[in-house]
């Protein structure tokens, strides 16, 4: 049985957030749930989905964000309790949905989990997503530990059902791969099956119903407002005549700088977990007991212009400050040690820093970046399509997964990147805004997320490039989640559909189509060369099965291969290929047999012909 | 209950999150209060993977620079990349084997000379256990147990609130049952090389 689901409540676990998050779900009754997986959420889905195959309960990898929040809007509103998770740049693509599923609200729960990632771990942006409650006027919960993480789903979803809206669940990364011990609580049955109540003049949105939705809305937002000013998840701690406002993980760090520095009678804290709307009547009794006060939140002065624009509606004069010169960034995540630091600032108090070790004389460390897996088939790619372009001025827009890590020398593939999709939207722009040779890099599940609609304009408006579709079966990056073309039943798993990219690239009416297998290196060039004298829209397929996947699935490609003596050293092979199975013994190049999974490409760029497969007697 | 803070680093496939992991497990069954983070980017392509484990009455799940009281390196640079993490008071257990990173391979940068990472560690702080974890983990029977041997010198140093007991039961517990005398067997060589 999945650990999540055990039944013995008040268990105690070791959780990380996405795990508790994912048990919240399950305490909450949530009975359908999708993604398109994103880090930092990606481990509450691959939890959902493990779960879904023991019991009741649907989850489901769709598309995109935009298709999962559809999906799971139609289930809320079937009376099915819902939670659609994605990353913050996710709520993008769902943006358009999320706007007017406000209007048209639920009817039972649904939680729409983002994950934000502040200094941008593993993200191409830290927007700052809760402006998108405002912007949609829907509530919001953000939690600052993992065990309030879980409480908190449960609490979303029955706050959605009583405001018939859906409910934006914030989380940043330090939420999210954060654990704790927690208790569980129970598990109610769930509701798997509703009935959609026929009502076309509330749920179609032409202009005359949505103008009675608006209404509807901002009547919900007021009711919102009054929960909200008596919600458990905003509270207050500590007396005093200072005060600090603050949610997420910075109240964290803001509980225990005033622990360490023995000032909890001095600084009282106002703890925000219901940030939308903002609590007006619980600020404004805190403000009116604080000599001044200090707004500690991560990213944009998002609570910070509210508190000043209740301050001003209730006349409050006292010095509000947050963001600024010498107070806090709107740049990455903060750390303790640098709250305590603009706390003990601002009010005054004692503080002896502590002082980290001195770093002088430390020697320059090389740096570790991420590199492509040994053996991994986009490497061999990016060869081909190296080799093949060679002599012309090429521009390379590429696209979001692990090929990404092809900017990095020695492969240098990668020029131009905004988001999902953007590989063969922005080359539809260059190549009719430059005569550079466009080719353009994607990965299958990012294809399907959003590579479709730019691949049609590009058929449409007869622009002028190659796109290369890098099939490699899985989502690799985000921790090899299915996708649209991967054949589930070889996976063991049934009751799933598959899509062809080659039919669909055709019938979108691609003309020249080249399908590669990466690994036999002459032929590939060659298919590649011939995409790209092609005029007009090229594309060409290079299928390979994810390496690391593979591994995972036992799929073995063969033996690995050695350096033999006949090397002349000219290091063609390191310094084309940058496989992370070479190192360097005694100025000679060594490929270490247990990281090699064979897949002969260095052995075939080798000009000596001097690496070789390892013997079965060796 | 007082604080203690520890911070891991290690190069994505070492076992580090395993590793915290059991650490975590042991303060549950010892009823011992932790929040822990971790960061692992793009661990399995090879890149640095960093764990933050707060014992005590603390909410934070991260560290400050200069809040470590000990610092647990899986590799010999890494744990010299990560000494800003460190006090003059902290103390610092490193595995001697060196995983060069791929920049080195393809002639970016210079791997730092091993004795020099001990004596700037050693010079900086209160006090460094370092020994190639590699080799005891082979001794114990399996290259991947270096999680163990080094979990084993860790606790050694008594400067967890976990005895040797409860992390032993915890391995016990979270790790996979075929590999289970190994793991033991590493953790115990680990707890000999701290008293050396
Ligand atoms: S996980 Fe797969 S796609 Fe990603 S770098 Fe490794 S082999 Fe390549
Ligand atoms: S065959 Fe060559 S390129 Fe392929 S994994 Fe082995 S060393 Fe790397």
């Amino acid at each position: 049985m999945h650990k999540l689901l055990s039944t013995e409540p008040g268990k105690k676990l070791l959780l990380l957030g996405n795990e508790a998050i994912a048990r919240g779900a399950l305490e909450a009754g949530v009975a359908i749930a999708t993604t398109y997986p994103g880090t930092p959420s990606s481990e509450i889905s691959a939890n959902f989905f493990e779960i879904a195959k023991e019991t009741d309960f649907y989850f489901e990898y769709s598309t995109n964000e935009k298709v999962a929040l559809e999906v799971a809007a139609a289930a809320a509103n079937s009376g099915v309790r819902s939670m659609c998770v994605m990353k913050h740049v996710g709520l993008n693509v769902a943006a358009d949905t999320l706007m007017t599923l406000a209007y048209v609200g639920v009817k039972a729960g649904l939680v729409i989990l983002t994950a934000d990632d502040p200094f941008m771990f593993s993200s191409q942006n830290e927007q700052d997503n809760r402006y998108y409650a405002k912007l949609s006027g829907i509530a919001m919960m953000e939690p600052s530990s993992v065990t309030e993480a879980l409480q908190m789903i449960a609490y979303a979803v029955e706050l959605s059902e009583q405001l018939q809206e859906p409910v934006l669940f914030r989380t940043t990364t330090r939420i999210n791969h954060s654990s704790e011990i927690v208790t569980t609580g129970e598990i109610p049955k769930r509701i798997t099956k509703g009935h959609f109540q026929k009502d076309p003049f509330h749920y179609v949105t032409v202009p005359a119903v949505s103008r009675k939705l608006h209404q509807k809305l901002l009547k919900h937002q007021k009711a919102a407002r009054t929960i909200s000013d008596s919600c458990p998840f905003n509270f207050t701690e500590g007396s005093g005549n200072y005060g600090v406002i603050c949610n997420g993980v910075s109240y964290n760090y803001v509980s225990d700088a005033i622990k360490e520095l023995k000032v909890q009678d001095t600084i009282k804290i106002l703890r925000i977990g219901f940030s939308h709307p903002m609590p007006s009547a619980l600020v404004t009794d805190f403000l009116k007991g604080c000599d001044k006060a200090l707004i500690v939140e991560e990213g944009e002065p998002w609570m910070e212009e509210a508190v000043k624009a209740i301050a001003q509606e209730a006349q409050i004069t006292v010095l509000i400050k947050g963001k600024g010169k010498h107070f806090f960034s709107r740049l990455y995540e903060f750390d303790p040690a640098m709250v305590k630091h603009i706390m003990a600032d601002f009010f005054g108090l004692q503080y002896s820093p502590v002082q980290p070790v001195d770093i002088s004389g430390i020697p320059e460390i090389p740096q570790r970046p991420p590199n492509l897996c040994a053996g991994c088939s986009h490497r061999a790619t990016y060869y081909a399509v190296k080799k093949a372009a060679k002599g012309l001025d090429t521009l390379y827009p590429t696209d979001i997964g692990c090929y990404t890590l092809g900017l990095l020398p020695p492969l240098s593939m990668a020029d131009f990147l905004i988001c999902m999709g953007s590989s063969a939207g922005t080359a539809c722009g260059f190549s009719t805004a430059t005569d550079q040779k466009v080719i353009a890099f994607i990965g299958d599940s990012t294809f399907f997320h959003s590579g479709i609609p730019p691949l049609i304009n590009a058929v449409f408006n007869h622009h002028n490039f190659t796109l290369i579709i890098l099939e490699n079966g899985t989502t690799a990056m985000t921790g090899h989640q299915p996708h649209p073309g991967v054949d589930m039943n070889q996976l063991g798993y049934s009751g799933y559909g598959k899509v062809s990219i080659e039919n669909m690239v055709r019938a979108i009416g691609v003309s020249h189509v080249e399908v590669i297998r990466p690994y036999r290196v002459k032929k590939s060039i060659e298919a590649v060369r011939r995409a790209l004298e092609f005029k007009g829209v090229s594309v060409v397929i290079s299928r390979e099965l994810c390496a690391l996947f593979a591994k995972s699935l036992k799929i073995s490609r063969g033996k690995p291969f050695y350096v033999s003596n006949k090397c002349k050293n000219h290091r063609d092979c390191i310094e084309q290929l940058g496989c992370p199975a070479f190192y360097i013994e005694d100025e000679k190049v060594k490929i270490d047999a247990d990281t090699c999974i064979g897949c002969t490409l260095c052995a075939q760029v080798c000009p000596e012909h001097a690496i070789l497969p390892v013997k079965a007697s060796l | 209950m007082d604080v203690t803070r520890l911070i891991i680093v290690a190069v994505g496939g070492q076992g580090n999150l395993l590793a915290s992991k059991v650490l975590g497990e042991a303060a549950l069954l010892s009823d011992i209060p932790v929040h822990m983070s971790e960061i692992h980017g793009m661990a399995q392509r090879g890149g640095v993977v960093e764990s933050a484990m707060v014992f005590g009455d603390a909410k934070s799940t991260i560290i400050s620079d200069g809040h470590a009281d000990i610092l647990l390196g899986f590799e010999p640079a890494e744990a010299l990349r990560a000494i800003q993490k460190c006090n003059r008071d902290s103390t610092v257990i490193t595995n001697l084997h060196p995983i060069p990173p791929f920049t080195v391979a393809i002639g970016k940068g210079k791997y730092p000379d091993l004795n020099q990472i001990q004596t700037l560690i050693r010079n900086k702080t209160k006090r460094l256990i370092a020994f190639d974890a590699v080799a005891l983990a082979k001794k114990a029977g399996n290259v991947l147990a270096v999680n163990m041997v080094l979990l084993g010198a860790l606790v050694e140093t008594g400067l967890l609130p976990l005895t040797n007991e409860q992390v032993r039961e915890a391995i016990s517990t979270r790790t996979r049952k075929a590999f289970l005398d190994i793991n033991l067997k590493a953790f115990e060589l680990g707890n000999t090389a701290a008293r050396a």
